[in-house]
């Protein structure tokens, strides 16, 4: 039974989205205020969080930065008002996926399986035997595709379940490019009209979080109008390879 | 272009000269005349009056009648007595003629003067002008001695100056006008250029304020300088400004507010809303199992939940673009894939004929696929619902020269039209097209929400009914075809732009190498 954290003030809301999830099946924890929504998260350790963003006191925006300095839980906020900057400043903060009020039910349900399907369902042809794979200069950057860890330099680094799987779906095929809407579909299940600002935003966070300067990326390379590429590093062998061309995607489904 | 003389510079100009050209002119001529009148009248007064000097002195001294040597000799002494003048001199009596000069035959004297001074016994003058030479002739009769009866002697005395003098003084005159004439003209283009500059400055002030409030700068003040019509017209103008410039903020101020109203209603309708579309699922899950008044009503209060939802989603949507917050994700995109899928999304693939779209991967381009995906939504929801089917899905692209390539999008249905007097309205907000049918499923902004996402990728829209001769493949015609046309800017090929990307990394990463080395 996914465990769901829902933070919101409006009682009305608060109702309507318990009983409408409680009975999809999920158990459902309201808090009404962001202090709240913080101390839940540590008692009740839910498997996502739903965050409104207009919280009185202490801001959504806050609640989220300061859920991702200590948890890795999938974040979907609920936006009151579709602000473009709203969205974009809360998918920065670390949000993994965003709805905009008033929202569906069953809408709402969709990207909750989504996120959670994320957390554990990344590709992983080989079961649970480690696979690791390096990548940079001495191999600094470590993918263990089956435990789902991800370390640099021998340190972990932390992903939000989105940016787990953006890594984990660019870097299975290194050089390829894909464009937005492709990851929106591999790693979002968004429908193929989604908001390119998630994968924008996640693949920013994913960059910081590797120690990726954003002005000359070495992992994750922006190809410009077209989309994005893992690029394996300073390997001495990966240079000669021959750069796989940009294949035209094409999801006829 | 206007001719430069048609500017009010060039007319004060040629107002200017004219003026000093036809006063410079005047003064000289009068001038010249009076002047040439003293003098030529002093030097000829001059002149009888010495002439006459003369012959009173030496006529007394010969005899009467005179004899030809008198004769000689009155004319050489009065030609003597003024060594200087070039005097020649004649002196006539009866017949008898004797000249200053030996052989003079005395040419200008005129046969007229010859008899007035025979008959008029006082002095006669007459100018003779020959070959370009003026001079003066002057006829004086002897008459003896006593006054009042003063009977003519018969002698008569004939004077010549030539008057090289006198035409000198003219020609100087006239030379000293003509040259000031230049100056006066120059002086008066100069002052005509100033005054021209005086006027047209404000003038020129005033155009470009003018053009500065037509391009929207409405706080365009004039400076005031002086008390003049001018000065009165800078007032002016900058009253009005200001008082049009109040108007438009107090405009902007109320569409302001109409706007915020809209966006903070659709904002407060938003969390009553968003409690009850959560649980609008349960109500349809549930509404089975009551009975049936209360099913009915469920249902209903389901239905219309989703659709006051749709409502303010909507809503929410225009106010944004109102309030010019609404912003482009532009994603490179295979076109005809996006129409496939807002197609498929809607569960519309099988009502809708999508046979004119390309194949994939024919059509790429730059644009908003949330926003392209609204646009079709809306336009092929409103085929189906006002118009009949099949309703057809199109895109093409249209190469023009010389500019972006566009993407042509059309949505066709098969139904009656749109009426002509409903046609320039259909993108209105809330517009109906059938006064019968208060209420349809859209939330009466498609259309306009569609216009508004067009706009945004700087494409456009337009509305019209199918030509049904020029279709020809259907017999009973008409129906309504939206068109959309989106440019598509000359990017980059991407391959391209990759391969440059990737010598780039190429040369990054040999320059790193070096640095090893």
């Amino acid at each position: 039974m996914p465990r769901v954290l829902l933070i919101e003030d409006d009682r009305a809301v608060q109702e309507g989205v318990r009983l409408a999830l409680r009975r999809q099946g999920h158990d459902v924890t309201v808090a009404g205020t962001g202090e709240e929504g913080l101390a839940r998260l540590r008692t009740f350790r839910p498997d996502v969080v739903v965050l409104d963003l207009m919280l009185p006191g202490l801001s959504g925006l806050e609640v989220c930065r300061r859920i991702r300095t200590e948890d890795q839980v999938p974040i979907i906020m609920a936006t009151a008002r579709g602000d473009d900057t709203d969205i974009v400043v809360g998918l920065e903060a670390g949000a993994d996926d965003y709805v905009v009020k008033p929202v569906q039910a069953r809408v709402l349900e969709a990207r909750i399986r989504a996120v959670l399907r994320r957390v554990g369902g990344a590709p992983n042809p080989d079961g649970g035997i480690p696979k690791i794979e390096t990548h940079g200069e001495n191999g600094e950057l470590a993918i263990d595709r089956a435990g789902l860890t991800v370390a640099r330099q021998g340190v972990p680094v932390p992903l939000a379940p989105s940016e787990l799987r953006l890594l984990l779906t660019l870097s299975a095929s290194p050089g390829q490019v894909f464009s937005r809407q492709q990851l929106l579909e591999a790693v979002w299940e968004h429908s193929y009209h989604g908001d390119s600002r998630l994968v924008d935003a996640c693949v920013k966070r994913l960059r910081t979080k590797m120690g990726d300067p954003a002005g000359h990326p070495v992992y994750i390379q922006t190809v410009r109008g077209f989309g994005y590429r893992f690029q394996s590093g300073h390997q001495p062998h990966a240079q000669s390879q021959p750069q796989p061309q940009p294949q035209p995607h094409s999801q006829s489904r | 272009m206007k001719s430069p003389l048609r500017g009010l510079r060039g007319r004060l100009l040629v107002a200017f000269v004219l003026v000093a050209a036809l006063a410079t002119l005047t003064t000289g001529a009068l001038t010249f005349r009076e002047a040439r009148t003293g003098v030529l009248q002093q030097s000829q007064d001059n002149v009888i009056k010495r002439l006459r000097d003369h012959v009173n002195s030496f006529a007394a001294e010969i005899s009467y009648p005179p004899t030809q040597p008198d004769l000689e000799w009155v004319a050489a002494q009065v030609s003597r007595a003024e060594p200087t003048q070039n005097w020649r001199v004649l002196a006539t009596y009866r017949d008898l003629r004797a000249t200053s000069t030996p052989q003079d035959g005395f040419t200008e004297l005129s046969p007229a003067m010859r008899s007035a001074v025979g008959s008029r016994r006082a002095a006669v003058f007459q100018r003779v002008t020959t070959k370009g030479r003026s001079s003066l002739v002057v006829g004086m009769p002897v008459t003896f001695g006593s006054p009042g009866d003063r009977p003519a002697s018969g002698v008569a005395v004939f004077l010549t100056v030539p008057q090289t003098g006198e035409q000198g003084y003219v020609d100087a005159l006239v030379t000293a006008i003509g040259r000031a004439v230049l100056p006066a003209l120059g002086l008066a283009v100069l002052l005509a250029l100033l005054a021209a500059r005086g006027v047209l400055r404000p003038v020129r002030e005033l155009r470009r304020a003018t053009r500065s409030i037509a391009e929207g700068h409405l706080d365009t003040r004039l400076a005031v300088n002086g008390s003049d019509e001018l000065a009165d017209l800078s007032h002016t103008f900058n009253e009005t400004a200001a008082a049009l410039e109040e108007s438009v903020a107090e405009l902007r101020r109320m569409e302001a507010r109409a706007r915020r109203f809209v966006a903070d209603v659709s904002h407060e309708l938003r969390t009553p809303l968003a409690a009850m579309s959560a649980v609008t699922d349960v109500l349809d899950e549930d509404a089975d199992r009551l009975d049936g008044d209360t099913a009915t009503a469920v249902r209903l209060i389901s239905s219309e939940t989703v659709k006051l939802t749709r409502l303010v989603d909507d809503l929410m949507e225009i106010s944004r673009f109102d309030a010019g917050a609404a912003g482009l994700q532009l994603d490179d995109l295979d076109l005809a894939e996006c129409l496939r899928h807002t197609l498929a999304a809607r569960a519309w693939l099988d009502t809708v004929d999508s046979a004119g779209l390309p194949a994939p991967g024919e059509l790429r381009g730059r644009a908003d696929p949330r926003r392209l995906d609204v646009v079709v939504a809306n336009l092929v929801g409103n085929a189906l619902r006002h118009g009949a089917r099949p309703v057809q899905l199109r895109l093409y692209a249209r190469e023009s020269p010389g500019a972006d390539r566009v993407a042509v999008i059309e949505v066709l249905d098969s139904g009656s039209g749109i009426p002509a007097d409903v046609l320039p309205h259909v993108f209105d907000r809330f517009y109906k097209s059938d006064t019968a049918r208060t209420r349809s499923e859209g939330s009466g902004l498609g259309l306009s929400i569609a216009a508004e996402n067009v706009r945004l990728h700087g494409g456009t829209v337009r509305a019209a009914n199918r030509d049904a001769n020029r279709e020809g493949n259907r017999e009973k015609g008409g129906g309504a075809v939206f068109t959309v046309e989106i440019p598509l800017p000359h990017d980059a090929d991407p391959n391209q732009e990759q391969q440059q990307e990737q010598e780039q990394q190429k040369k990054k990463e040999m320059e790193k190498e070096g640095e090893k080395a």
